[in-house]
């Protein structure tokens, strides 16, 4: 069956997007094919397809965003949605407005997909039970972000083929990190193994109870490694002092030129962005030929035209199944024999 | 199940159908075929080694799913879902004669978001729709250029089109 696909009567039936954790490496891998069959639109001339002509996406955004917010409005625009801009800053949410008021007048609107980024976990989760809509989580506190976990392992897979035995490393604040942990799922479902590397202050207590390895040295892994991950370190989020100052941070675990000396020489450098550049990783090292962090933009682009497509596919068979049995419903009982 | 067609039947009609795609053309013509996923696909190849081989010149082959232009991705017709996969065009399609390819013309929705994907892609020359098997049944108001067997089945039954390549053995069935 060397041309047609195998899987061929896999289905996808979520509606909703929330996180990695609970989806199936089958599922996961599903994804990541349909994303390629998106690739090609973002490079032909016309960058346009009709499947979500008529819906409407909205970007519910309640924490800043350029690539995130700006990759799933492009996704949607691709797929010939309207999208609807929603920032906190600038709405009802500013006199007190709560997250499920906002959520449930925009549906009355008539609103299709909702993409939510928000600061408090399983704020997605909440969400898809209380909408009718599809919901897609753009970053829920440090608890998932699952479209960033899906980019990244299809930008390793489309460089290497496959990640079944592939060492990762994600270095960094991991303890506050949401990409961090959608990453660990989707790549240890896939087949690779994971080492977080970080300072301790920075690690998740009991991170022992997660599919990973750890180290506090960044120097013990890079030789290891066929993928090192560089987290950014989120100011606004850090509480405290984890580390004595930037520059003993960047000593100690940046990604530097004299690093890469010792890593291998097709190491693939990962960073979900934005870079601290001189931070987590030298600019020589961003910007060098072991980089992929551009990839990994482009990438997001194409597999987020593949979320908002399955998801909406999942409603559109939900839709389906719900007229078939208010059909029924409807239908007059039979008429007892009367003479 | 009856076979319709065997291995034997499908090579001459294809043979004719290249036959017919080099007569009722100029001869200088710039061919292209593109198949539509996913049998169709299979049926360009062999169609463009046999244009080539007869114009003794290189016709360039490509793959189109129509995936993303079906017109029931909203309103699902079965409980099945159809899956995107890859459009494969390595070449320009502006002033060429697309020779679209596919195995069944049935409704006629393919063969529309077939055109519809092409012309997303550019301007060509022309579409002419060359198909190995044309089964009535009609929905939209398309015709086939080049069809190469005509079929008369019931609207419950399935005309299934099944090649070396991908199940094995060259025969069309209806079941």
């Amino acid at each position: 069956m060397a041309l047609i696909r195998k899987n061929k009567h896999f289905r996808w039936l979520h509606k909703h997007l929330l996180g990695l954790r609970n989806l199936s490496a089958e599922e996961i891998t599903h994804i990541l094919d349909t994303a390629e069959g998106f690739e090609q639109i973002s490079t032909r001339s016309v960058k346009k397809a009709p499947p979500l002509r008529g819906k409407v996406v909205v970007n519910l955004f309640f924490e800043d965003s350029t690539r995130t917010r700006n990759s799933f409005a492009l996704a949607a625009g691709r797929l010939s949605a309207d999208i609807i801009e929603f920032t906190k800053k600038a709405s009802s949410v500013s006199k007190g407005e709560t997250l499920l008021d906002t959520a449930k007048n925009l549906e009355a609107m008539g609103i299709d997909i909702v993409v939510i980024r928000h600061s408090a976990g399983g704020a997605a989760t909440f969400l898809s039970r209380n909408i009718d809509a599809c919901v897609v989580n753009a970053g829920d506190g440090y608890c998932e972000h699952p479209t960033q976990g899906l980019l990244d392992v299809y930008t390793i897979r489309k460089n290497r083929g496959t990640l079944e035995g592939l060492r990762i490393a994600i270095v960094g604040d991991i303890a506050h990190s949401r990409v961090a942990r959608s990453d660990m799922w989707a790549m240890t479902k896939l087949g690779a193994e994971v080492i977080f590397v970080g300072p301790p202050t920075l690690m998740p207590p009991q991170v022992n109870r997660l599919p990973v390895s750890v180290s506090y040295s960044l120097d013990d892994v890079i030789e290891k490694v066929d993928v090192i991950n560089m987290l950014r370190i989120q100011f606004e989020r850090l509480g405290g002092n984890p580390f004595p100052s930037i520059r003993e941070y960047s000593h100690y675990f940046g990604l530097t030129v004299e690093r890469m000396k010792r890593a291998k020489p097709d190491i693939i450098v990962m960073h979900p962005g934005p870079i601290n550049r001189g931070l987590e990783m030298e600019s020589e090292v961003a910007d060098g030929p072991n980089s992929v962090i551009l990839d990994q933009v482009r990438n997001g682009l194409a597999v987020r035209m593949a979320v908002l497509f399955l998801v909406n596919q999942a409603a559109a068979l939900d839709q389906q199944a719900k007229k078939k049995t208010d059909k029924k419903a409807l239908r007059k009982p039979d008429l007892l024999d009367s003479d | 199940m009856k076979v319709i067609l065997n291995s034997q039947q499908i090579d001459r009609i294809l043979d004719d159908l290249a036959e017919r795609i080099v007569t009722e053309n100029p001869p200088d013509s710039d061919f292209a075929a593109i198949g539509i996923l996913s049998r169709g696909e299979i049926l360009a190849q062999r169609l463009s080694a046999l244009l080539a081989k007869k114009l003794d010149r290189d016709i360039p082959c490509g793959t189109l799913d129509i995936t993303l232009y079906r017109d029931d991705l909203n309103s699902p017709q079965t409980s099945n879902q159809p899956q995107v996969r890859i459009t494969d065009i390595g070449f320009g399609i502006d002033e060429r004669i697309i020779v679209l390819v596919d195995d069944v013309l049935y409704t006629g929705r393919s063969a529309r978001a077939a055109m519809d994907a092409l012309i997303d892609l550019g301007r060509p020359k022309a579409i002419r729709l060359a198909v190995l098997v044309e089964r009535a049944g009609r929905e939209f108001p398309i015709q086939a250029d080049y069809a190469g067997y005509k079929v008369d089945a019931e609207p419950g039954k399935l005309v299934q089109v099944n090649l070396v390549e991908s199940d094995g053995k060259d025969e069309v069935v209806v079941e």
